[in-house]
């Protein structure tokens, strides 16, 4: 019975976004505030039931209901809870509903604080959220419900992949909604602002905290996504320049350039019809990820069975999305009028190349995405683009933005003092060539270049910081009195740059000093590696909750001492019946030691891949620290939320 | 430096110019990559053809020969075959966890002299029913060929 309940909540929603897709434009047209009020209602009534949803699905795969036709297809009893509870989102159906649980959730969001709105700009923004999650309910609805029933139900399910069943995959899914949908919001407020004709810094500052969610929740996604790429495949790497992944990385690559040009468009009103346009692309790229991962055109080492026909359908709505909304900004654009001039050198200027930079990096990515379909659909054969051509045109085109990066946050608004903010750069400019000099020591040009790159930028964040706080040339009690008054914007900002230095650290020294060694191991057995040498002392059978392992012991001993102890596993799932390697990792967050194993021959041994990889878990740190500080931005007075709710109990009547 | 600030219609030429400029070096930038990094998939059949040369690198499909499967020490050799044609497979390193016999599978590699083909990287699937879009392929074109 609650499957129906679900479904028919399902439906009910439909009809609700229907409904607060067409009165409250009208309304917004014609003045009526009853109409646009409606909107408010609408969207927290959308929450409520996808809510009702989403929660009867939880229910069935909580209580392992198999007469659900996607319970028994992707949940079993005998799994754990936390995974028959993330198994609501590790298949299509139960992943587009929790898309649409954040969609209505961030409409309501819109709906509750945004009393300081322009009537409006609210009820049309509110107008555009419901269109797209009429698009996705209907997709839902009509052709993947999560609530379809199998008669009779099997005793059994048939289990989760057990790639999924894992707590880095659990979480990677929700996040990177989070920030696809917070696009959205951001579209919304685009295509609204189109129809209104008015671009302002109010508008802006609305845009920003979307924005900055957004990608807080992308950036935390995508690296909890390489991460598990990292442990959970075995292949030692954390980046591959898959399909899968650049789709996510395209809408990334938009978030931030829209981040950078929304602070040009909320504190100067620069750049204002090309932040509406980056928003625009920022959400279309959202969705075009979501059709590359969802319809299986490209062959992908992610790849999951998938079915063409949804794929037919998304693209239809990433055609109406885009197309309506790039239609719309080439008629209105022109009258949202031009900015405030700048000069080439001043923090708009920075800000602008910076956002240059990002789109043709984003484009190149997007080129050698699609290639293969182009190709494809032209019949001129079947090709695939793989990380030579990534690292071929991504690196240089990126590697001078670094050096930017550094730089524009010391440049003023409006005219900046190119040498001046160079000369205060100096200790940046010198920890920079000495590490690039430190590194050369070891004959590696490029791995040179990358941790110079990261020192400049990072030693650039710090020396950002303590000008704005006169670190050394005001008394202590000066210092902290500015520190604290400082705004939390900046000290994101700053965060987010030191997290990107880390970052390019991370890949640097992971792509350039990494060493590998494949072997066939007997018990006894010894091999070297960076120093350590590992020592094989045989296989032992465990039993997990669902699985059986063969469980590796390997000795990790470093001047003839012992280190440490990596247990690699190679597991057996037999409900799925489904081999996975679970990779053991021994890291000094300077290094990671990695092994796994494979079969075993009776001849010569078991097959034991190595790995030295340093630095990479900087790769994540950095990535935490960029999230972080998107969110110590967002807590920021003038973007709070409901900041200016309270100031203005007035309704903003302009 | 007495720069004026620039007018609007000459600040936008410019901004125009430089944005055209970055964008013409990264179409110079991805043209030139495509042309050296992309690489073709070939079907046993094509290959049995001789369509391909040795030593150029490029993506191989097809199904897992059944009882084709031979272990030495670290590395492994099968055969790939379409239905029409097979080829030699020659890999070091650690299959795929859902490698098997009879399953579909795609190889980044290149011919040797001797017509075996060495791979250096195996496609992974992370899912049972999936089947690479480039194995299916594979066997539809010998289906193809068989049919004509």
């Amino acid at each position: 019975m609650t499957a129906e309940l679900g479904h028919f909540a399902l439906a009910l929603a439909l009809g609700l976004a229907l409904l607060q897709a067409v009165l409250p434009l009208y309304g917004a047209s014609r003045g009526r505030p009853a109409l646009m009020d409606l909107a408010r209602h609408t969207a927290l009534g959308q929450f409520l039931l996808i809510a009702i949803a989403f929660g009867t699905l939880a229910k069935a795969y909580v209580s392992s209901d198999f007469s659900v036709a996607a319970v028994a297809q992707n949940s079993h009893s005998l799994k754990p809870l936390l995974y028959r509870l993330t198994g609501v989102w590790g298949n299509h159906e139960g992943s587009l509903l929790l898309w649409m649980l954040i969609l209505t959730l961030f409409g309501a969001m819109v709906a509750v604080f945004g009393g300081s709105l322009r009537k409006t700009l609210q009820a049309r923004v509110l107008a555009v959220q419901a269109m797209i999650g009429a698009g996705f309910l209907a997709f839902t609805l009509f052709t993947s419900n999560p609530f379809a029933r199998v008669w009779p139900p099997p005793l059994d399910g048939a289990g989760l992949n057990p790639l999924l069943q894992d707590p880095g995959l659990a979480f990677h899914p929700p996040l990177l909604y989070f920030g696809y949908v917070g696009l959205s919001v951001a579209f919304s407020f685009a295509v609204a602002a189109l129809l209104e004709g008015r671009v302002d810094r109010a508008w802006a500052r609305w845009v920003r905290p979307w924005t900055l969610a957004a990608w807080a929740g992308l950036t935390a996604g995508i690296a909890l996504g390489s991460w598990w790429a990292y442990y959970e495949l075995g292949w030692g790497g954390f980046w591959f320049w898959d399909p899968v992944e650049n789709a996510s990385f395209m809408p990334w690559l938009a978030a931030t350039a829209l981040l950078h040009s929304a602070i040009a468009a909320e504190r100067r009103e620069a750049l204002r019809s090309w932040t509406v346009l980056l928003a625009i692309v920022a959400f279309s790229l959202s969705l075009l990820g979501t059709f590359l991962v969802r319809s299986g055109v490209l062959t992908s080492v992610h790849a999951f069975a998938t079915d063409p026909e949804r794929g037919v359908f998304i693209l239809l709505l990433l055609g109406v999305a885009t197309g309506g909304a790039l239609a719309l900004y080439a008629w209105r654009a022109p009258t949202l009028g031009t900015g405030v001039p700048f000069r080439p050198v001043s923090r708009e200027g920075a800000l602008l190349l910076n956002n240059l930079v990002l789109v043709t990096a984003c484009a190149t990515v997007l080129l050698g995405t699609l290639y293969p379909l182009f190709l494809d659909a032209l019949d001129a054969g079947k090709v695939s683009v793989g990380p030579p051509y990534f690292a071929a045109t991504f690196v240089p085109l990126v590697a001078p933005a670094l050096v930017a990066m550094a730089i524009g946050p010391m440049l003023a608004w409006k005219r900046g003092d190119l040498a001046g903010a160079l000369g205060r750069l100096w200790l940046a400019a010198l920890g920079a060539a000495l590490a690039a000099g430190a590194t050369l020591a070891y004959g590696e040009t490029l791995a040179a270049l990358g941790l110079g790159a990261a020192a400049w930028i990072g030693l650039g964040a710090l020396v950002e910081w303590s000008e704005r706080v006169r670190l050394g040339r005001a008394p202590a009690g000066e210092v902290w009195r500015r520190a604290r008054s400082m705004p939390r914007a900046a000290w994101g900002g700053g965060l987010a740059h030191l997290g990107v230095a880390i970052v390019v650290a991370g890949i640097t020294a992971s792509q350039c000093f990494q060493s590998e060694l494949i072997l066939a191991m007997k018990p006894g057995d010894s091999a070297r590696i960076a120093g350590y040498a590992i020592r094989f002392d045989g296989v032992s059978e465990v039993e997990g909750p669902n699985y059986r392992a063969e469980r590796a012991m390997l000795s990790v001993l470093r001047d003839g001492a012992p280190a440490a102890v990596l247990t690699p596993e190679r597991r057996f799932y037999p409900v799925e019946r489904q081999h996975t390697t679970e990779a053991a990792i021994r890291t000094t967050l300077l290094a990671d030691l990695y092994a796994v194993i494979g079969e075993d021959d009776a001849q010569t041994g078991r097959t034991v891949r190595l790995y030295h990889n340093p630095l990479v878990p900087w790769i994540w740190i950095g990535a935490i620290v960029m999230a972080l500080g998107a969110l110590i931005s967002l807590s920021d007075r003038r973007l709070r939320l409901a900041a200016p709710a309270r100031r203005r109990r007035q309704p903003a009547a302009a | 430096m007495t720069v004026r600030p620039m007018r609007p219609k000459r600040r936008r030429l410019a901004l125009l110019a430089s944005a055209l400029a970055l964008l013409g070096g990264a179409a110079a930038l991805a043209l030139t990559a495509l042309d050296d990094t992309v690489r073709f998939f070939h079907s046993p059949s094509e290959i049995a053809a001789g369509a391909v040369a040795p030593g150029r690198e490029f993506r191989l499909g097809g199904l897992v020969e059944e009882g084709s499967l031979e272990r030495s020490g670290t590395s492994v050799s099968f055969r790939v075959v379409d239905g029409a044609h097979g080829v030699a497979v020659r890999y070091t390193g650690l299959l795929p966890d859902l490698f098997r016999e009879g399953q579909g599978i795609v190889a980044m590699g290149a011919l040797d002299g001797g017509r075996t083909f060495r791979a250096t990287q195996i496609l992974a699937k992370h899912d049972e029913t999936y089947m690479p879009p480039e194995a299916a392929e594979a066997l539809r074109r010998a289906q193809q060929e068989d049919g004509s």
